[in-house]
């Protein structure tokens, strides 16, 4: 747990939509690349223990959005909040504690170490975080017949099929217990069926947990996991209202 | 979904009593809209009179179910041309979804909010359905896929036109070309 320094406040407190509080807030976030806006005035508030999917087309600044929630990149301004802490405002080490401490991440391709062991893989957020290297085996370990990756624990990253590497990669976000795990289209490189197997693994596990989900995605059966949706478009976010169904 | 040769597929697989492909219609096929007996004894009936089961001799005991049917070789054979049969491939070109999104831009509407709730619909039934095949058995799973990647298709054309509704709306704001030569 990271000591809270510098730049705690008070949240924006919008409402969230179910009107529990906010564990995650973002307020007219704009970032660039270069020339080339990604966000444009985004705003987004996340419930704790919530599956939020976050939708949009290609290049609609749903990954940036993540990386801006997740303490990854700088917003050029606007506010992003994590639970009473405006991160956008903290130093770059400050975000990389909270990023180590508080978050995990799945990313489209495992990007495992391919030095390492698979339960090497898992225990590295640990290991990262000063745990002692049997400790952090320790805890790996159960992840794997939690994941259906018994007998794996031994492997590389090369020895592995790409739906086993992405559950290695989901045990590892998940391995420090973080308070929110950041999925950014994680099964968009596998077919469906392993698809599906991870992001039943990933729902289960972030429920069991109490963790707090933010998933971007842009395959609307991904989305169809989660509590609920927003869309990415050009740069800001649109919240989703189901209206009557008529005939 | 066809009645009559389901339950040809279901005595295909061994000769039953009308109670016991009911049931199994219903566990199956049913999904929440069980068969009537009314209508699996009248199915059975027109089937019999077709030729393409037999019912044995009324077993003795209570109740008026006492047949066992047997599919006939015509009704394996029917059932066997069926099933190997393609079904048709719906391209649902003209979908209440389409006449929709075409109304509204011809009525100067809102058609992208009209997309957006849409999609938000779609998307809960999609939420449903992975609930079902989460907590159900494997068979619910079956069924329920089919509906997403079907919803999920439907969503692909959604983000398609919300892409194109302005090139839509300049496309049917033209008057329709004259039809000429030919007649209807």
């Amino acid at each position: 747990m990271t000591e809270q320094t510098g730049a705690v406040g008070t949240a924006p407190h919008s409402p969230a939509p179910d009107g529990t509080d906010c564990l995650i807030e973002a307020h007219r976030v704009v970032r660039s690349f270069g020339q080339t806006p990604a966000l444009r005035g985004a705003s987004v508030m996340v419930t704790a223990g919530e599956i939020l999917a976050v939708m949009g087309p290609s290049g609609s600044g749903k990954s940036t959005l993540l990386h801006c929630l997740a303490g990854i990149l700088a917003p050029d301004s606007g506010e992003v909040w994590f639970d009473g802490r405006r991160i956008d405002a903290m130093g770059e080490a400050e975000r990389s504690a909270l990023r180590r401490d508080q978050f995990g991440f799945v990313f489209q391709f495992g990007q495992l170490v391919p030095e390492l062991t698979a339960e090497e893989n898992v225990a590295l957020p640990l290991l990262l975080g000063g745990a002692r290297r049997a400790a952090a085996l320790a805890r790996a370990r159960p992840w794997f017949g939690r994941l259906g990756l018994d007998g794996l624990e031994q492997r590389r990253s090369g020895e592995l099929s790409g739906g086993e590497a992405q559950r290695i990669a989901l045990a590892r976000g998940l391995v420090a217990g973080p308070r929110v795990l950041f999925a950014d289209e994680p099964t968009g490189s596998l077919d469906s069926l392993a698809g599906e197997l991870v992001m039943n693994l990933l729902t289960a596990a972030g429920r069991d947990q109490g963790t707090t989900v933010v998933l971007v995605t842009h395959e609307p059966r991904v989305a169809a996991y989660a509590d609920r949706e927003v869309i990415v478009r050009d740069g800001k976010v649109n919240s989703l209202a189901a209206g009557r169904v008529g005939s | 979904m066809s009645v009559p040769l389901t339950l040809l597929g279901l005595l295909e697989r061994e000769p039953s009593h009308g109670y016991e492909l009911k049931r199994d219609y219903d566990a199956y096929f049913g999904r929440g809209k069980p068969l009537p007996f009314g209508q699996v004894y009248a199915t059975l009936g027109r089937l019999a009179r077709d030729g393409k089961v037999a019912a044995g001799e009324a077993e003795p005991g209570a109740g008026p179910d006492r047949k066992r049917y047997v599919i006939t070789e015509a009704g394996a054979t029917e059932f066997e041309t069926w099933l190997a049969e393609p079904v048709m491939p719906e391209p649902h070109l003209q979908t209440v979804l389409f006449a929709k999104v075409v109304l509204a831009l011809m009525l100067g509407r809102r058609a992208d909010q009209y997309l957006d709730t849409q999609r938000a619909a779609h998307l809960q039934r999609m939420r449903e359905l992975t609930e079902l095949k989460q907590k159900g058995a494997l068979v619910d799973a079956l069924l329920a896929d089919h509906g997403l990647f079907h919803l999920e298709a439907d969503l692909r054309w959604i983000d398609m036109t919300a892409a194109r509704l302005d090139a839509l709306a300049r496309a049917v704001s033209q008057p329709v070309p004259e039809v000429t030569g030919g007649s209807r």
